[in-house]
């Protein structure tokens, strides 16, 4: 199997974070690897940087990994995982500004093609461009 | 001249305890504008501070920082973690580099408040806790080696939360409620004054 983009999900809710996997592997299939994670280190809602950085390594591809974020918190801590992580890796990692669902999908659905980082990225930021 | 350690670790338990205290009145503050979250995730990640406090005491200050601040990003689990973590990284940096505590406050201090500003893509005016940072730096810069600086930062810093509750909120979660946001002392902003004032008290019980 030939690598893709990965996309890792992450949303200030566990069950949104899982629900939106789960609606990327029915629509998109398994070809493209998904990690996801929610919830701030007491397990309530919230976002919380060693989660996010544990699914980015789970979801890991030398094609690179696309994060598709819910709210203010989830992006700011996304950002800040992405910096802590080795050097090598942080080039190959984007957040994309678009919405948690439609944008993990979208993004899924380009990445099995075999499309680019970049490529990806820009489908899913499509949708929040109207 | 350089910053004792204990009075260092002092300063940091002093903040960390403030804080601590703080927690209803902060959840409070961001259950009006924002998702009621921020004086339990600030209480998370300093109870993260006060238990490395030993190994931070220990540290060279540049690393006492850096370990402050990436306990916070760790911990918090919200913006603030990143927001506040940023803050006390790039602080570490300046200190790694050619600064001191406590004759280049205002510099460190400076790329503390930049690297706030960078992290949140933010500037004072929308409502955060730049609000409180700026007119801060502004006055660590401008009144620079005044006996009086502990108590004209304390006043800054608690004249400037209040200036926050006309500001409408264009970042962060209270942007949502867009002019709803208005009238409404900014969590963020009370929380950075609330950290301030408890150095301001330590040094001042300290001179």
């Amino acid at each position: 199997m030939n690598d893709t983009v990965s996309v890792v999900i992450v949303s200030h809710s566990q069950d949104i974070a899982k629900g939106t996997a789960d609606m990327v592997r029915q629509m998109v299939g398994s070809e493209v690897k998904v990690a996801f994670c929610g919830g701030n280190p007491d397990g309530g809602l919230g976002t919380n940087v060693p989660l996010i950085i544990d699914a980015i390594n789970r979801a890991w591809s030398p094609k690179g990994v696309a994060i598709l974020v819910d709210l203010g918190g989830a992006e700011t801590n996304s950002e800040m995982a992405v910096e802590m992580l080795r050097p090598e890796q942080r080039n190959l990692v984007v957040v994309c500004n678009a919405p948690i669902v439609e944008g993990a999908v979208m993004a899924a659905t380009e990445a099995a093609g075999g499309s680019s980082l970049e490529q990806v990225r820009a489908v899913a930021e499509e949708l929040s461009a109207s | 001249m350089s910053l004792p350690p204990e009075t260092f670790k002092t300063l940091v338990r002093a903040a960390a305890e403030k804080v601590i205290a703080s927690a209803p009145e902060l959840t409070a503050l961001d259950q009006a504008i924002g998702d009621g979250d921020h004086g339990a995730n600030m209480k998370r990640g300093f109870e993260a501070v006060l238990g490395k406090l030993d190994t931070i005491g220990a540290q060279p200050l540049d690393e006492a920082f850096k370990t402050i601040g990436k306990t916070l990003v760790m911990t918090v689990g919200g913006a603030s973690g990143p927001l506040y973590g940023s803050f006390f990284m790039a602080a570490g940096d300046a200190l790694s580099g050619s600064k001191h505590l406590p004759e280049d406050l205002a510099e460190v201090f400076s790329r503390g408040v930049g690297a706030v500003s960078a992290r949140g893509r933010s500037q004072a005016g929308e409502k955060t806790m730049l609000d409180v940072l700026v007119p801060v730096l502004e006055t660590l810069k401008s009144e620079a080696g005044r006996p009086d600086l502990v108590e004209l930062v304390r006043v800054t810093a608690s004249e400037a939360v209040t200036r926050t509750v006309p500001m409408r909120a264009t970042k962060g979660r209270a942007s949502f409620l867009g002019e709803r946001s208005v009238g409404h002392v900014d969590p963020g902003a009370r929380s950075s004054c609330v950290l301030l004032q408890a150095v301001c008290d330590t040094l001042e019980a300290q001179q």
